[in-house]
């Protein structure tokens, strides 16, 4: 289990976090979502250990993050990022391939091998010695899902986590459920995964929980049917949304009202603004 | 094409390199000699060389030829490793003014070495010139990663080349304010560091330099897996257990060494950073655990190749070795930009 507790964060002055808590279990996913700049990246990068923690807890399964070391860390725990740009052409199946260091690297035949299972994991294995700079958008961060399955299931830690960071928006919908559908099956082999989702309805169809971020702070958190509400929505996005039934399903719908906007306050005109002469 | 192929074919062409630039020169060599030379620590009963010959071959020609071995290797190598962490396939120690760093303090060493600095040079002895040159180069690889982190772009080529133009013109003005100071000597020794040349090499350079390029030469290859990781970013490479700070310091560390100790020893010597990591990387892939030792492999053949032609073109003269490598890796430069803006080979 990660233990967050009361954790904040200054960046250049600014408070990016502000006392966090909340915990992750294995087998479960927990979404986060929040409007632009509430901390959802921030929160990520301090609870995957990616940048040190300045105040508060964090420990997983019981033992504090400082005293982790990095190695370690990375058989503990994989990150998605947004997008992996490359400069150098590598195959496809080699960047899967690099999701091995943390273990070092096997002969060349075994990490292939290994690698095309990976890829076949994310319906990719046909993109397996295709150069990663000339694939597609959406193919690249199949690949990048794999290299990070690689990753998680070469470790035999007892528990195991998976940091998805709004992994899925250069997907094309049916691409959007197929990783949400693969990243649900990892949690039968006990993985906790946290993930920013900006998408509420994969939020809403693939998440247990949700952790809902303002401003750097925790608005709400709970499950899935008690936090995505239209007050929730209005309070952290400023939108306003109907909640309609799922025919199929109990999880909730929010849809945005047709005037979904709540009127911005007017701006005052500031007279650095205005253009002299 | 396979490793196994690509290494057989550059190592023959190394070893018909040591062999031409042994028995090149103006004192003639036959093959026959060189053999009986080669194997004359052996107990073999072998016929007696002439005494001139063994020792144009073992005191000028071979610490000349192992010296541009180890020079060509560890400057590719360097290369390969600066590209990898930058990112970049247009890095260059040469390019981003490290080696302009290296000369300049090499130079300072030279020019103040009796009055400003006499206290680094008591302090250094003989190894000050290379100390000098390893600090200067170490400097300069710190300033261009900062510039190039604390720009938007990252490290994007023109950002990197840019600062490497401004560094470089600040260390020729440097430098030309310091030959105000120098006496002939000193002014000689000027030109031979701003073009590069192994034609005075002897075994003492080959003694004061080799160890520190030997670090170097172990050092990069160690560090291709972590090179390869870092090809996906700084963010990722920490992801997979990887500590980026720790892995750009000692790429640093091991360019400086690199780079500072050829400076001191052979002056300037351009483009086989950029040229030789390139061409690998076209016959194998980016994969630096074959990119790193086969680019010292390249580099060493072709610096010792670069070698033969500056002794050969204006025989009984010779070139600086540095223009030979800058009149291959000037246009060659010229190509990769070309390309890279009309087909954005790293812009995605």
């Amino acid at each position: 289990m990660i233990n967050v507790a009361q954790l904040s964060l200054c960046k250049g002055g600014r408070r990016l976090l502000d006392s966090i808590s909340f915990q992750l279990t294995p087998g479960e996913v927990v979404a986060v979502i929040g409007a632009n700049g509430a901390g959802k990246s921030s929160l990520l990068k301090v609870v995957s250990g990616e940048w040190g923690l300045q105040e508060g807890e964090l420990s997983y399964d019981g033992e504090p993050v400082q005293g982790i070391c990095k190695q370690d860390l990375a058989k503990r725990r994989a990150v998605m990022p947004q997008a992996s740009p490359m400069s150098f052409p590598f195959k496809a199946w080699e960047v899967v391939a690099l999701g091995r260091t943390p273990f070092g690297l096997n002969s060349p035949k075994r990490e292939h091998k290994t690698a095309l299972e990976r890829l076949e994991l994310t319906g990719t294995e046909h993109l397996a010695e295709r150069h990663y700079t000339a694939l597609s958008g959406g193919e690249k961060q199949r690949v990048q899902l794999a290299r990070v399955l690689n990753q998680l299931l070469s470790s035999q830690a007892k528990h195991r986590y998976l940091f998805l960071d709004e992994c899925t928006s250069s997907l094309d919908p049916s691409h959007q459920h197929q990783v949400f559908q693969r990243v649900r099956a990892l949690t039968n082999e006990g993985i906790g995964v946290l993930a920013i989702v900006h998408d509420i309805h994969l939020a809403a169809q693939y998440a247990d929980r949700v952790l809902i971020l303002k401003d750097g702070a925790l608005l709400d958190a709970g499950s899935v049917k008690n936090c995505l509400t239209p007050q929730a929505m209005v309070e952290a996005f400023a939108l306003h949304t109907h909640r309609l039934s799922h025919p199929e399903a109990d999880w909730p719908l929010l849809v945005a009202r047709k005037n979904p906007l709540i009127a911005p306050q007017p701006v005052p005109f500031k007279s650095a603004d205005v253009a002299v002469g | 094409m396979t490793t196994r192929l690509f290494t057989t074919l550059i190592g023959l062409l190394l070893a018909v390199a040591l062999m031409t630039a042994l028995a090149f020169g103006p004192v003639p060599v036959s093959l026959r000699e060189l053999g009986i030379w080669s194997l004359h620590w052996s107990p073999m009963a072998l016929p007696e060389l002439p005494r001139h010959i063994a020792i144009v071959l073992g005191d000028i020609r071979l610490p000349r030829v192992l010296m541009g071995l180890m020079i060509g290797a560890s400057l590719a190598m360097a290369g390969a490793a600066i590209q990898g962490l930058f990112r970049n396939p247009l890095a260059d120690p040469g390019l981003i003014g490290v080696s302009s760093g290296a000369a300049l303090a090499a130079l300072a060493v030279i020019v103040l070495g009796n009055t400003v600095l006499a206290g680094f040079m008591a302090t250094f002895g003989f190894l000050a010139l290379p100390f000098a040159a390893f600090l200067g180069a170490l400097l300069v690889t710190w300033v261009i990663y900062s510039i190039a982190r604390m720009t938007p772009g990252g490290s994007q080529v023109t950002t990197l080349i840019l600062a490497g133009v401004a560094i470089t013109a600040f260390s020729g003005a440097v430098s030309g304010l310091l030959t105000y100071m120098a006496d002939d000597a000193e002014l000689r020794s000027f030109t031979f560091w701003s073009m590069g040349s192994l034609a005075s090499v002897t075994w003492r350079d080959l003694a004061i330099a080799a160890p520190w390029m030997s670090v170097s030469l172990i050092g990069f290859p160690l560090m291709a897996g972590a090179l390869n990781v870092m090809l996906m970013g700084e963010s990722v490479a920490d992801h997979l257990g990887i500590d980026p700070n720790r892995i750009r310091r000692r790429v640093f560390v091991l360019t400086a060494l690199a780079v500072g100790a050829g400076v001191s020893v052979a002056g300037m010597i351009g483009f086989v950073g950029l040229v030789v990591p390139h061409l690998v990387r076209l016959a194998l892939g980016p994969d630096h655990r074959a990119l790193i030792p086969l680019s010292g492999l390249v580099g060493a053949a072709l610096l010792v190749w670069a070698d033969i032609l500056a002794r050969l073109l204006v025989a009984p003269a010779e070139l600086p070795i540095g223009i030979i490598t800058a009149l291959l890796g000037g246009p060659f430069f010229l190509y990769l930009l070309m390309r890279q803006t009309t087909e954005g080979i790293q812009h995605d």
